[in-house]
């Protein structure tokens, strides 16, 4: 294919045309089979008919987290339920996850994003991609080995943790590019050097995947530094696509946002009112390749701004910024979201533990820690070392499942957390990102 | 037979925190006959065996401080070597374990007592008694 019949550099004219009429057929397929989104447009008196150009969109209210939750299972489903052929489930919620549906043709034009974005830093038909992203519910592990396959890579489909073992294949089958998050790609190269390796010299990397966690310039900089490769920034949101939704070029300025799957917006978080490229705000993303679950102006929560100039790659696609923070109060720890509130609705299930907890987050040795400091009733204590072993124990199980990260537990006694006047401070952040 | 009690303090593992729970027991004029830290970490069980613990039970659990009176056993022990190994024999023979524990002499070379926490307090009462094994009462504890 060559540079201009390709989908990443036709002209915006073409692009706009195509997301104009992926948008028209999506609105009408939500809205002939999701109840959610026939509730939605009927309430505002909509009908996809009134959305007759890319301007009109705003007329549609958001879809937010809560509306995902609300609905779960099967309300966003747009199509019968014997035509998706995976689920996948964001990470970090609880109670009722997110799920999100695929279809067969979901799954391929997700891989392809991934397989386009790859092939966009470089990689190709020969390099072996070691997949260090989790498998399973998680859409990061999953879709970038489905990605990786199609662009002809050999895959390693290792998944998380079990750091020696990392280094092992690595070292083995001569790993060159590796999909990571920054903070595991700082221990992982620590990891070898206690081993005795040299990560500059004794691998075969030459390319990184950075992503699932906020992180600085700076970071990325270090991490290149460390290993002699290039580091790719990259964004993604199981409600979207998986991994694969922004991906940096070879300019590394910024992550093309794939334009021609999602419409983006960017948004006042308070207002919702739309703000202008350059502005920072909330991203608002609508998918418009997706057949089991589109989501109309879908509130990500993830702060950025659209860069208003043209890329020097000349994509067509428009970039954003490395994700700034997030609009809500989501944490994420070891890339896993995690939100305060659901630490809350855990914690006060338990009849052993008091009103009052605070999460405290560290990093050492480049890993992100989480503590969750908890009050005990005052009633429950009965004076046994090994009740409160239980205890401590419970909720750190208890936590672990939920939100998919361990924590430390510190027991605290009752009425021991200070309490500022009205909201006490319930989240110390002691990383430096 | 009222048991002998204990009082133990959930207490964070921090400096000051014995201070706060003595100097409370100090204003209520409450004598301390043993004392003993259990802790895990960041947390721990302060275990006070005074002359009063009702009333320092109710004076800590005034100031907000998570406590709980535990009954024990409080066994006369001689103070020479030998003296404990004797309860233990008798604890073995028994198949009676010993959860939690300590000792203080109260007369030098003359008598101790060995303080102690099993499941089955009434019937470790009964087979101690049975061994002539004698049990401090209350009184006899406080008004050491």
């Amino acid at each position: 294919m060559n540079q201009n019949s390709n989908i990443e550099f036709i002209s915006r004219e073409s692009l706009e045309k195509l997301q104009l009429s992926r948008l028209k057929e999506t609105l009408r397929r939500v809205y002939s089979f999701s109840p959610f989104y026939k509730n939605l447009f009927k309430k505002e008196g909509l009908t996809p008919s009134k959305i007759k150009s890319l301007k009109d969109l705003p007329l549609i209210p958001f879809t937010t987290r809560k509306d995902l939750r609300e609905n779960f299972p099967y309300g966003l489903l747009s199509i019968p339920l014997n035509d998706v052929v995976r689920l996948h489930t964001s990470t970090g919620t609880t109670g009722k996850p997110k799920a999100v549906f695929f279809s067969r043709n979901d799954i391929n034009s997700s891989a392809e994003l991934i397989a386009r974005s790859m092939k966009m830093t470089g990689a190709e038909k020969g390099d072996v991609f070691q997949n260090m992203m989790g498998y399973g519910l998680f859409t990061g592990g999953l879709i970038s080995h489905y990605g990786a396959e199609r662009l002809g890579l050999l895959v390693i489909p290792a998944g998380a943790g079990n750091t020696e073992r990392q280094i092992e294949l690595m070292f083995d089958f001569k790993t060159t590019v590796v999909h990571i998050t920054p903070s595991y790609a700082l221990y992982l190269a620590d990891v070898m050097e206690e081993k005795g390796f040299n990560p500059k010299k004794d691998f075969n990397l030459r390319i990184l995947y950075l992503g699932a966690e906020p992180y600085s310039e700076k970071t990325r900089e270090k991490i290149e530094r460390i290993f002699t490769v290039d580091a790719y920034n990259s964004y993604g949101l199981s409600e979207m696509n998986g991994p694969g939704v922004a991906f940096e070029c070879k300019y590394k300025e910024g992550m093309h946002l794939w334009e021609d799957n999602f419409i983006m917006e960017i948004v006042d978080p308070s207002t919702g009112e739309p703000l202008k490229e350059g502005e920072e705000g909330e991203l608002v993303l609508t998918s418009i390749n997706k057949e089991a679950m589109p989501i109309i102006r879908y509130r990500t929560g993830d702060l950025t701004y659209i860069y208003p100039e043209k890329c020097n790659c000349s994509r067509v696609h428009r970039r954003i910024s490395r994700i700034k923070g997030r609009a809500d109060d989501m944490l994420i720890i070891r890339g896993v979201n995690v939100f305060p509130s659901e630490v809350e609705r855990i914690l006060m299930d338990l009849p052993e533990v008091g009103r009052n907890y605070q999460i405290v987050l560290d990093r050492k040795k480049d890993l992100d820690k989480m503590k969750v400091r908890v009050e005990i009733k005052r009633d429950f204590f009965d004076g046994s070392l090994d009740h409160l072993k239980k205890v401590e124990i419970k909720i750190k199980a208890k936590l672990k499942d939920e939100l998919m990260v361990t924590p430390e537990i510190e027991l605290l006694e009752p009425s021991s957390l200070p309490r500022t006047t009205g909201k006490a401070k319930r989240i110390i952040d002691k990383r430096e990102i | 037979m009222e048991e002998v009690e204990q009082i133990s303090v959930f207490s964070e593992n921090k400096p000051g925190k014995l201070k706060r729970v003595t100097e409370i027991l100090k204003e209520k004029g409450i004598n301390i006959r043993a004392i003993t830290i259990a802790s895990s970490n960041s947390y721990g069980i302060i275990k006070i065996l005074v002359n009063n613990p009702l009333k320092a039970y109710q004076a800590l659990k005034e100031k907000g401080l998570s406590v709980a009176l535990i009954p024990v056993l409080a066994v006369e022990i001689e103070d020479k070597p030998g003296g404990l190994s004797k309860i233990a024999e008798v604890l073995k023979e028994h198949n009676i374990n010993v959860e939690d524990a300590y000792g203080f002499v109260i007369q030098s070379h003359n008598k101790a007592v060995f303080i102690m926490k099993v499941e089955d307090i009434k019937k470790t009462r009964l087979i101690l008694e049975g061994e002539n094994i004698f049990l401090l009462t209350r009184r006899d504890l406080y008004e050491i």
